[in-house]
C-alpha cells in the first residue's frame, strides 16, 4: 500500500472512535434512566411546610391551648469563617448558653457539616428574641429560625390537655409520616386527639446547587401544596370553674370532677397538686420533669382518673337502689342499728332508707345486701352468695362502678367491683358467704373507685337512673346514654335522703349548704392509714340538676368537714359566677396539706 | 468554514459557565477570544515561510520555557504547569504541541529515507520525547498522552503499521492485566493472590506454543524471522504486563488507581473516587434527546460537575443541548478532523502535510480523550477540548497550531516548496 493511502485508515480510526461515543451518547441520553433519575436526586430538593396546629378550646371558645412562636437559633460553620469568625462570649450571653456550652454546640456543628445549618439553641421565648435579634447581624453564621411551639397560658387542666413533645423511637417507627426533631402530642388529649390537631403538611420543590441552597423552584411550582392547618377542638370544660376549682385545691392533695347531668360533659377535672403546662414544654423540660416527677406530694399523677379509694359510705345509696328494684326493700323498712354485727356511729337505732342514707348506718346497709346475697334459695349459704353476687355486681356496673365509662378518658382507672370469680380465686370456689365478703355492703372491702366514677355516679342520681358516656371534648363520638335499669320512684326516698344530708342541722354534710341553691349530696369517709380521706359528692339545683361532682380531699378526715365546702364552692361558682361565701372560701384557701405544710 | 467553526466554538464554549457573570470566567475568556481572532489574523498574514524556517528556533524556545515552568512555574492542582502573571496564567505545554508539530515536519521533510532507518526514526521520537518527558516532570499525563498521538504522523510518513498493531496489541494487554491485576484469585497451595499471574500463565503458555509451532507452517526463510516476532511480541506482552502490573500497585499514586478502576466498573472503596464521572455522566444523562435548554440545566448550572468549563465542558453541552448537541458536537470535530486530513492530502509540500497531520493528531487525542473522559469510556485525564473548553492558553495554544496550519495551506499553490 503506498503510503498516500495510509490516509484513509487514519481518517477511519477518527471515524470509528466518533461512531463509538456517538453511540455511547445514544445509550447515555436516550435508554440510560437511572443516571436522569440520579440527576434528578442531587438537584432536586422538598422543603416541607409545616402546618399550624389546631387549638384547643374550652366551651365558651375561651383559648385553653395555643401556639405560639418559639425561636431557634441555628448555625453555618462555612459562613462564619468565611466571615472571619465570631464574638462567642457575646453570642454565648445574647442567647443564653454558656461559653463551654456555646463552643460544644459549635463543634458539634463542624462535624455535622460546615456548610449546612445545625441548631444550636432551642426555643428562646419571644421576649429573649426581641431582646436579641437587633444584635444577631453582629454574628456571621448565626441565623434565627421561628418555630411553633405549644402553650397553655393559664396552666389549667393540665393533665387533661396533656403533653406535647419531640417524637421519639417509637413514633417514628410507627409508620406515620414522623420524622426527626418532628413534635407531636404524647399524653392526654393531645395524644387522643392528635391527627386531628395536626393538619397536613404541605410541600415546595425547589432545585438546589451543590451547597443544597435553594436555588429556584422547581417545574414553576406546579408541584407545590400548601399546608393544612390542624383543627381546633373544643372542651366541655369551662375554664373559669376549672380554674376556681384548682385555686381552691391549691396546697391539698385530692379531686375535683364536675360533669353536667343531662349530657354527661365534663365541666371541671382538678387533680391536685396541679403543675402549670407550659413547665413540660420548652427548654427546660428536663429540670422541670425531674423536679415534679420526684415530688412527694406527686403532682404529675392525675387523681381524678387514676386514683383508686374505696367509695365508702357513698355506696350505700346504690346499694339501697339496687335493693329496692330487687323488691327485697321499701324505702319505709326499718331496720335495728345492730352494732354487733358491724360498727356504727351516732344516736340512731332504728332507720328507714331515708335515714339510713343520712346517719350513714352501717348495719342497716348490711341487712340490705344481706337480704340479696343471702336469700336462702339455695340449702347452703355458700351456694347462696356464689350465686347471687354475679348479678349484684352486674347491677352494681351499671352504675358505671368497675367500667371505662365510655372510654373517652384512656388513663382511667376502672376500678373494681367485685364478682364471683374475685371471691373464687381469693378464697377457693364456694368456700366463701356472705359474712366474708360483707364489707362491700357498706362501700369497704375490695371494692375501688375512681374521683371520676363518683361523679358520674353524682349525674346518675341527678338523672335519676341514667348517665350520659362521659366525655371532655365536643363532638366526640360514642356518647350514649346508659341505664341503671333502676325505676324512677326509686329515687324518690335516695333524692331526699342526699337533700336532708345538707339542709338537716346535724346532717353530716350541712357544709354544702349553698346560699340560693338547692344541694343535694352525700359524704363519705373513705379510711387510710395516713388519715381518712374527706369525701362528698353532690349535684344542684335538685329539682333540675346543673352540675354533678365528686370532691377528694386526701387524708383530712371526715366528708362533711373539706370536701362538702369545697363543693359548695363549686356549685355557686358554676351556677352562680360568683362565690358569695367568703368565710367559707377562706377557711378552705388556708387549708394546705398537710400538717405541716409541704412546699410545692 | 474550519475558521467559522473555531469561532462558533470558542462562543460556546465561554458562555456554558453558569450565568452572565462578566468579572469572572466568561469575561475573560471573551478577552481571550478576542486576542485569539487577532492572533489568527496575524497568522494568516505573516509569510508561511517564516515559519518553516523559524521551525527550530520555535522548539527551542518550548523546551526552554517548560524547563522554566519546572522550575519557576506555579502548582496548580498538583502539576507544575503554569506560569502566572497578575491574574493571567500562560501554560507553555499548549504552545509546545506547535513547536513540536514544527520541528517534527521540518526535520522529517529534509530528511527523505525516514523510517526505514534507525537514525531518523531514533532522531523523530527523541524530537517528541524530549518535550513530552519535560510535560511528564511537571506532571501532565494527559498532555504527554496528547504527544504521543503523533505516532500517527509517523505511521503516514513511512513507519510500519505493525507499529500501530503492537500498539493496539499493547492496548489490550493493558486492559486485560488491569482487570485481572485487580481480581484476587484463590491459588490452591499458595493462598490468594491476583489473578494476573494467570494472565501471564496464559501469555507464556502461548507465545511457547507459537514459538514451537511456526517452524512448522512457515517457509523456512521466514522462520527465524517469525520466530523473533513472536518472542519478541509475546515477551513483549509479559514484560509489559508485568510492568504495568509493578506500575499500577507501587507506582501510581491511589488516586490515580481508582480513576483507573472506576473506569472499567471494579469496585472502589472510596465513594468520592467516581464523584467527577458520577455526576458528568449524570449531568449529560439529563439532557436527555434535546436538552434543558440555554443555561437550564440545573446540574451544571448549580456547580453540579467539577470542572465544568474546561475539563468537563461537554457536559454542558450534554445538558443543555441534549442529545442532539452532542451528535452535532461530534459530528463537527469528526468533520474538522477529516477536513484536516483532506487538507493535507492536497499539498505538494512534504513539510505543510507533515505538519497537517501533526495538526490532525493532536486534535484528534485531545476530543477523543477529553469526550471519553466524560463519556466514561476513559480514565479521568485532565485535558481540554479544543476551542470549546475555557482557558487562554488551550484557545492560543490551538489558534496558533490551526492557523499557521491555515496560512501554509493558503500558500500552497503559491509557493514552491
Amino acid at each position: 500500500m503506498k503510503l498516500r493511502e495510509r490516509q484513509w485508515i487514519i481518517g477511519g480510526i477518527f471515524l470509528l472512535i466518533s461512531v463509538i461515543y456517538l453511540g455511547r451518547l445514544v445509550q447515555m441520553q436516550v435508554f440510560a434512566h437511572e443516571w436522569k433519575a440520579y440527576a434528578a436526586r442531587l438537584t432536586e430538593e422538598t422543603e416541607t411546610l409545616e402546618p399550624a396546629r389546631g387549638l384547643i378550646r374550652d366551651r365558651f371558645n375561651n383559648i385553653v391551648v395555643n401556639n405560639k412562636a418559639g425561636y431557634d437559633i441555628w448555625f453555618t460553620p462555612r459562613k462564619c469563617s468565611a466571615a472571619g469568625g465570631l464574638d462567642t462570649l457575646a453570642l454565648a450571653e445574647l442567647i443564653e448558653m454558656t461559653p463551654d456550652g456555646l463552643a460544644r454546640a459549635f463543634r458539634r456543628a463542624e462535624n455535622y457539616a460546615t456548610y449546612r445549618p445545625s441548631r444550636i439553641q432551642k426555643q428562646l421565648t419571644a421576649e429573649s428574641y426581641a431582646r436579641i435579634s437587633g444584635e444577631m447581624w453582629r454574628f456571621p453564621g448565626v441565623e434565627v429560625r421561628r418555630r411553633s411551639i405549644r402553650t397553655n397560658p393559664s396552666g389549667l387542666a393540665s393533665h387533661l390537655v396533656g403533653e406535647f413533645r419531640e417524637v421519639d423511637q417509637n413514633d417514628l417507627a410507627s409508620n406515620q409520616g414522623y420524622r426527626l426533631g418532628d413534635y407531636k402530642g404524647k399524653s392526654g388529649l393531645e395524644l387522643q386527639w392528635e391527627s386531628t390537631l395536626r393538619g397536613r403538611r404541605g410541600t415546595r420543590h425547589h432545585i438546589v446547587d451543590i451547597r443544597n441552597d435553594y436555588r429556584e423552584p422547581a417545574q414553576a411550582g406546579m408541584l407545590d401544596t400548601l399546608p393544612v392547618p390542624g383543627d381546633d377542638i373544643q372542651l366541655t370544660l369551662d375554664l373559669e370553674l376549672q380554674a376556681y376549682g384548682e385555686h381552691i385545691m391549691a396546697n391539698k392533695r385530692g379531686a375535683i370532677v364536675a360533669i353536667e347531668p343531662a349530657t354527661g360533659e365534663v365541666l371541671a377535672m382538678v387533680s391536685a397538686p396541679s403543675y402549670g403546662t407550659d413547665l413540660l414544654t420548652g427548654r427546660d423540660r428536663g429540670a422541670n420533669y425531674d423536679s415534679l416527677i420526684n415530688h412527694p406530694n406527686k403532682p404529675l399523677f392525675n387523681r381524678t382518673l387514676r386514683a383508686t379509694y374505696r367509695p365508702g359510705s357513698i355506696f350505700k345509696m346504690i346499694q339501697g337502689l339496687i335493693a329496692m328494684d330487687r323488691g327485697v326493700l321499701r324505702p319505709s323498712n326499718r331496720i335495728a342499728c345492730d352494732r354487733n354485727i358491724i360498727g356504727c356511729h351516732g344516736p340512731h337505732r332504728f332507720d328507714n332508707l331515708e335515714e339510713a342514707i343520712v346517719h350513714s348506718c352501717n348495719p342497716y346497709f348490711h341487712e340490705v345486701m344481706k337480704r340479696m346475697i343471702q336469700d336462702g334459695s339455695t340449702g347452703s349459704i355458700f351456694s347462696d352468695a356464689h350465686q347471687n353476687l354475679g348479678t349484684w355486681s352486674e347491677s352494681v356496673r351499671t352504675f358505671g362502678l368497675g367500667t371505662d365509662l365510655g372510654g373517652h378518658f384512656p388513663a382511667l382507672r376502672s376500678g373494681s367491683v367485685p364478682d364471683t370469680t374475685d371471691y373464687d380465686r381469693m378464697y377457693g370456689r364456694k368456700r366463701w358467704a356472705y359474712s366474708t365478703i360483707y364489707s362491700i355492703s357498706i362501700g369497704e372491702g375490695e371494692l375501688l373507685t375512681t374521683p371520676m366514677h363518683m361523679a358520674n355516679l353524682a349525674a346518675t342520681l341527678a338523672n335519676r337512673g341514667h348517665y350520659i358516656t362521659p366525655h371532655a371534648v365536643r363532638g366526640s363520638e360514642g356518647i350514649e346514654r346508659m341505664e341503671s335499669g333502676i325505676d324512677d320512684r326509686h329515687f324518690d326516698a335516695v333524692i331526699r335522703a342526699m337533700s336532708t344530708v345538707v339542709t338537716a342541722d346535724d346532717g353530716t354534710g350541712n357544709r354544702a349548704a349553698t346560699p340560693g341553691v338547692q344541694v343535694c349530696g352525700k359524704t363519705g369517709t373513705v379510711q387510710n392509714p395516713n388519715g381518712n380521706h374527706s369525701v362528698f359528692i353532690a349535684f344542684a339545683p335538685a329539682e333540675n340538676p346543673q352540675i354533678a361532682l365528686s370532691v377528694y380531699v386526701e387524708n383530712a378526715g371526715a366528708g362533711g368537714d373539706w370536701a362538702a365546702p369545697i363543693a359548695s364552692l363549686m356549685i355557686e361558682k358554676y351556677l352562680r359566677h360568683e362565690v358569695t361565701q367568703q368565710a367559707k372560701e377562706q377557711r378552705i384557701l388556708e387549708a394546705t396539706y398537710p400538717f405541716p405544710e409541704l412546699p410545692l | 468554514m474550519i475558521g467559522l467553526f473555531n469561532v462558533a466554538s470558542a462562543t460556546a464554549g465561554a458562555s456554558s459557565v453558569e450565568w452572565f457573570d462578566f468579572s469572572g470566567k466568561l469575561g475573560k475568556q471573551f478577552i481571550w477570544v478576542g486576542a485569539s481572532l487577532v492572533l489568527a489574523f496575524l497568522l494568516l498574514v505573516i509569510e508561511g515561510e517564516f515559519f518553516i524556517r523559524t521551525s527550530v528556533i520555535h522548539y527551542a524556545v518550548n523546551v526552554l520555557l517548560l524547563l522554566a515552568v519546572l522550575a519557576v512555574g506555579k502548582r496548580i492542582g498538583g502539576a507544575k504547569s503554569w506560569f502566572s502573571f497578575g491574574g493571567i496564567g500562560i501554560q507553555p505545554s499548549e504552545f509546545a504541541k506547535t513547536g513540536t508539530s514544527l520541528m517534527l515536519a521540518w526535520m522529517l521533510s529534509r530528511n527523505q529515507d525516514r523510517f526505514n532507518q534507525w537514525g531518523s526514526l531514533f532522531k523523530a521520537v527523541a524530537i517528541v520525547s524530549l518535550p513530552a518527558a519535560l510535560v511528564l516532570l511537571q506532571p501532565d499525563a494527559g498532555t504527554v498522552l496528547v504527544f504521543t498521538g503523533l505516532i500517527l504522523v509517523f505511521y503516514r510518513e513511512g513507519l510500519s503499521g505493525n507499529v500501530l498493531i503492537a500498539v493496539l496489541c499493547a492496548l489490550l494487554v493493558t486492559i486485560a492485566t488491569i482487570l485481572s491485576g485487580a481480581s484476587t484469585v484463590h491459588y490452591p497451595g499458595a493462598g490468594e493472590a491476583t489473578g494476573a499471574w494467570i494472565l501471564w500463565a496464559i501469555l507464556l503458555s502461548i507465545g511457547g506454543f507459537l514459538w514451537a509451532t511456526v517452524p512448522q507452517w512457515t517457509v523456512p526463510r521466514r522462520r527465524k524471522r517469525n520466530r523473533r516476532a513472536v518472542l519478541f511480541s509475546f515477551a513483549g506482552s509479559l514484560i509489559l504486563s508485568v510492568g504495568l502490573q509493578f506500575g499500577l500497585e507501587e507506582v501510581l499514586r491511589p488516586h490515580q488507581k481508582d480513576r483507573i478502576h472506576v473506569l472499567f466498573g471494579i469496585d472502589v472503596g472510596n465513594p468520592d473516587a467516581d464523584y467527577n464521572i458520577r455526576h458528568a455522566k449524570a449531568a449529560i444523562s439529563s439532557g436527555g434527546l434535546v436538552g434543558k435548554g440555554f443555561l437550564k440545566g440545573p446540574m451544571t448550572a448549580y456547580g453540579f460537575v467539577p470542572e465544568q468549563e474546561t475539563d468537563f465542558i461537554f457536559c454542558t453541552i450534554g445538558e443543555e443541548w441534549g442529545l442532539m448537541g452532542t451528535t452535532a458536537t461530534l459530528f463537527l470535530f469528526t468533520l474538522l478532523l477529516l477536513r484536516i486530513l483532506a487538507l493535507a492530502e492536497r499539498q505538494r509540500s512534504d513539510f505543510t502535510r507533515i505538519y497537517a497531520y501533526a495538526v490532525a493528531s493532536i486534535l484528534f487525542m485531545h476530543y477523543a480523550i477529553n469526550v471519553g473522559m466524560v463519556l466514561g469510556l476513559a480514565p479521568v485525564i485532565g485535558i481540554p477540548l479544543p476551542f470549546i473548553s475555557a482557558g487562554g492558553s488551550s484557545l492560543t495554544g490551538f489558534t496558533l497550531l490551526v492557523f499557521i496550519l491555515l496560512r501554509l495551506d493558503a500558500e500552497r499553490f503559491t509557493v514552491l516548496r
